[in-house]
């Protein structure tokens, strides 16, 4: 299955949910904090809300999303002025 | 034994203030705290004057007084933000209570001004047209209260002789505390500041809880300018009985917005209740109809010490002479720490209190029994 994650292409097996597809990518981080810090999914059962990105235009937990075909992942939630749902 | 001239027990933004003023009044300072999690951790860090009635206008008013000449001073993960807060009234009957309340600030120095339909929407694009207005009360700001609390406790060292300790109170008996590994520890006086838990140290104390649910969203910088909060807020936030839920939002540095506020009588559950939750947010759409588009990351309630007055206990137990209270600071206490601190400390070290203690007098509650 291909997705694609910042724009880069990415094949994935099928079933893998956004986090695992994320930790296979240099540098298998997710979201940016608000000391610009790199996040990387932390309990993996959507509750740390640490794992959130841009999936065609909204937040999603990567840890609770399966990839889907043609799925376009986006990383940079929260790192710029309003933009974490466009 | 080691003696202290005070003991207070309690590290929230209460007893961490008490701590920071007894300290500067040259006092030696033991605290005590369980980490039993406490409102300080759980609430929104709105500083604000209010004025359902003299004796909180006062206390408020001083208090932000205080935090004012603290603001410059404070450190950046205290988030200390002059937002002003803009009270909004929906309706004309609403605008009136505005006025009122603008005269009534107006006369004790509180700097506030009206804005009509045309200015609130756009001081704030985000609210739902056709309010009716707003008033704008400029001193009121924000803070994180976890992290002042802390900053507090530290300036406190830094004045005096300050001893911090991670353990439980279990009794109070005269000048002597007991902690739940039998040890003790006695001091000149006793702070208790415990907040929810005080009445299980000194039973007879008029506190009940009043849980509350927050909200707290994903990023999204600049949606919101000032703290909202709905004037209607006033006369719901009071009621004694029955869940009430009222429009509150507040703007974080982070761009985060944490949604208030609900309150809730006879419930030590700490869960989230969805109902509650549903009507809390359903209130938030009414006046910012966008949140609907925005992404929450989590949820959380607390629980407010409320007092039958609603005014807190700040003064000597009135049958305990080395015992001092400072609790039941309700849905007020991060705004008002600073004046419950400034007046314990007077009171405790023989000062002049820079307010009238009378009111917040422990003794006008009959039947305060033994610890
Ligand atoms: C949902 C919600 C929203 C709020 N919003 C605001 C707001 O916007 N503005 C505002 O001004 N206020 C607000 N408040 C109120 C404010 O949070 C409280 O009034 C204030 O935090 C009370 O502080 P405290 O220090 O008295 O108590 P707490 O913060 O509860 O601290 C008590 C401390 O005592 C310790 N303790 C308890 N028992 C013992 C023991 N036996 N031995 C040792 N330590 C002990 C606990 O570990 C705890 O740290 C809100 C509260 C809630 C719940
Ligand atoms: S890793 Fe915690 S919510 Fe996804």
């Amino acid at each position: 299955m291909h997705i694609v994650v910042n724009g880069a292409p990415l094949q994935v097996p099928a079933g893998t949910s956004v986090a695992a597809a994320l930790a296979q990518q240099t540098p298998g981080t997710t979201r940016t904090s608000v000391t610009g810090a790199a996040r990387a999914p932390l309990c993996g059962m959507g509750v740390c809300h640490e794992c959130r990105v841009r999936i065609h235009g909204r937040t999603h937990l990567a840890c609770q999303t399966v990839c889907t075909e043609g799925m376009s992942i986006h990383t940079d939630v929260g790192t710029a002025p309003g933009n974490a749902t466009l | 034994m080691q003696t202290t001239d005070v003991l207070v027990i309690g590290a929230g933004i209460v007893g961490a203030a008490c701590a920071h003023a007894l300290a500067q009044v040259g006092l030696s300072v033991r605290i005590i705290d369980a980490r039993l999690g406490g409102a300080t951790a759980a609430g929104m860090g709105h500083l604000v004057v209010m004025d359902d009635n003299p004796a909180e206008l006062a206390l408020s008013k001083s208090s932000l007084d205080l935090w004012h000449t603290w603001a410059p001073q404070i450190d950046a993960g205290c988030a200390f933000t002059a937002c002003g807060t803009l009270w909004l009234a929906a309706n004309e009957e609403e605008l009136q209570a505005a006025h009122a309340k603008r005269a009534t600030l107006q006369a004790q120095d509180v700097a506030c001004e009206m804005l009509d339909a045309g200015a609130l929407a756009r001081a704030e694009p985000a609210l739902r047209t056709g309010l009716a207005g707003a008033l704008k009360v400029k001193g009121d700001s924000v803070v994180y209260a976890p992290r002042a609390a802390q900053w507090l406790v530290a300036q406190a060292a830094a004045h005096g002789t300050v001893v911090v300790e991670q353990a439980e109170a279990t009794q109070i008996d005269g000048q002597t505390v007991t902690l739940r590994d039998g040890s003790q520890r006695s001091a000149g006086a006793i702070v208790l500041a415990s907040g929810i838990h005080a009445p299980q140290l000194c039973p007879g104390l008029p506190l009940r809880p009043k849980k509350g649910h927050l909200v707290i969203t994903d990023r999204y910088p600049g949606t919101v300018r000032h703290q909202l909060v709905e004037l209607g807020y006033i006369t719901s936030a009071h009621h004694s009985d029955g869940t009430s839920v009222a429009f509150n939002v507040q703007p974080r540095p982070t761009g985060q917005l944490l949604i208030g506020s609900s309150r809730e009588f006879d419930t030590t559950d700490p869960t989230v209740n969805n109902t509650v939750m549903a009507r809390m947010l359903q209130r938030a759409l009414d006046y910012l109809p966008g949140l609907a588009d925005l992404n929450a990351i989590r949820t959380w309630t607390g629980f407010r010490a409320a007092t039958p007055d609603s005014l807190p206990l700040i003064g000597g137990h009135p049958e305990h002479p080395h015992l001092w209270l400072a609790v039941g600071h309700e849905g007020l206490g991060v705004t008002t720490a600073p004046a419950t601190a400034q007046l314990l400390a007077a009171q405790i070290s023989g000062g002049t209190p820079a307010i009238n203690p009378a009111p917040y007098a422990p003794a006008r509650f009959a039947g305060l029994s033994t610890p």
